[in-house]
């Protein structure tokens, strides 16, 4: 990889300064990043790594009942540290890359990078999460912006990530057996409000909530309920892994799956 | 370049590094503990697997920079005190696991952090476990069965596959 000055701030405050300088890139656990720079695909003068903030890092219960995970928490620990408080987060986290990985990834590499097969986009927008920056609240709706893209500025730090726990829950992963993503997963979360049914790895826009199925369980929460739909075709992803039309039955197939076992 | 001071296998070492470079670069070319492996360098491998404040990791991608006042294992401080084999990789010997060698120190370093966190892992456990950690010759049997000898439990059912 190219060469880069690298800066190891100790706070939120000084990680902010520091990504302000000319091309600053922010390094979470780097397991994209990091391979990503190898094949010169990015070059950033700067990496400004989060991984030594002690305030980022951690999970603990808020008032209100939700799950709070420092932006710059590797998923071993969510896998560890949710497992009381939100169960089916915690599996989720405890299932991403390899063991290896999953000591150095963090959830907010992941949600920063949106990764359209990533798993942790399908939990923060089935959970109608908050994703807490430097600067701001944003909710889960508005972040998830397309393929690699959020509403984070340049220079904006996700510092912590809300999970609202869910009545009932469960995610289901249909494994790309080679790279370990999701081919397609899909989040199923039902709150009193409302259930939220959200789609990982099978459209070219990134992860989805899937309103017909939402609309259907909201009906009955059962997998008899989405029985008659189909996923919408023509946003598929379709490569050497699979059509778009194996996508979008493999999203039904998963979504059913999850609501059973929800 | 940047100061790194790091324990590794429990020596202290200070050196000056770049900042892209990798702690698997500053293992082998640095210290030239030479035993971590690096087979793929995009992180699906697993040969270069290290143990970091003891936690296993893959040493290809991480940077050194970033891991200044870490705690690090490997392969090299495995060994018993003595020089004799550890269990582990005693039990790989015992059970042949490993044919050309250049997975095993990753395999070995991911095989002691399962058995940290899971001292008695069934078959379908160590094998799940070892997702990130690839071996082209063996066809992973016998080194499942040496985790599980490792682990003192009987592998006579494995063995009889």
């Amino acid at each position: 990889m190219y060469s880069f000055e690298f800066a190891k701030p100790k706070t939120i405050d000084e990680a902010v300064a520091a990504l302000a300088g000319e091309e600053a890139q922010a390094l979470g656990g780097g397991q994209t990043l990091l391979p990503t720079m190898k094949q010169r695909l990015a070059a950033p003068a700067t990496l400004v790594s989060l991984n030594s903030i002690p305030e980022m890092i951690g999970v603990c219960v808020n008032d209100a009942g939700h799950v709070c995970i420092g932006g710059a928490t590797p998923h071993a620990v969510v896998a560890r540290e949710a497992a009381a408080h939100y169960p089916a987060l915690a599996a989720l986290a405890g299932h991403i890359g390899d063991p290896a990985v999953r000591n150095r990834g963090t959830i907010g590499g992941s949600l920063a990078n949106n990764d359209p097969s990533a798993c942790y986009p399908a939990a923060a927008l089935g959970s109608g999460a908050v994703i807490k920056t430097n600067t701001r609240d944003i909710a889960a709706d508005d972040y998830f912006l397309g393929m690699f893209e959020t509403a984070l500025n340049e220079g904006e730090i996700i510092t912590e990530v809300r999970f609202p726990v869910p009545q009932k829950v469960n995610y289901q992963k249909f494994v790309q057996p080679a790279s370990r993503f999701a081919l397609v997963g899909v989040f199923v979360a039902k709150y009193a409000d409302g259930v939220r049914v959200a789609v990982t790895g099978a459209s070219s826009d990134g992860v989805f909530r899937w309103a017909e199925a939402e609309a259907a369980l909201n009906a009955d929460f059962s997998k008899a309920a989405i029985d008659a739909l189909s996923p919408p075709e023509g946003t598929m992803i379709s490569d050497l892994h699979g059509t778009d039309a194996y996508r979008a039955h493999l999203v039904k197939v998963m979504t059913g799956r999850a609501v059973a076992a929800a | 370049m940047t100061q790194v001071t790091m324990t590794v296998n429990g020596k202290a070492v200070t050196r000056d590094v770049e900042g892209r470079t990798l702690l698997a670069e500053f293992l082998r070319e640095g210290l030239r503990l030479t035993g971590t492996h690096v087979g793929c360098d995009t992180s699906q491998c697993g040969a270069c697997v290290v143990h970091v404040n003891g936690n296993a990791i893959k040493s290809c991608t991480a940077l050194a920079a970033d891991l200044d006042g870490a705690s690090v294992t490997t392969i090299e401080g495995m060994a018993n005190p003595d020089g004799s084999l550890s269990v582990i990789q005693q039990a790989f010997q015992d059970h042949h696991g490993l044919q050309c060698g250049f997975c095993t120190p990753g395999m070995v370093m991911s095989a002691a952090a399962l058995l940290k966190e899971n001292p008695k892992p069934t078959e379908t456990e160590v094998r799940a476990y070892l997702e990130g950690n690839i071996c082209r010759c063996t066809g992973y049997h016998n080194i499942v069965k040496a985790i599980l000898a490792a682990s003192g439990q009987d592998v006579g059912a494995i063995a009889a596959e």
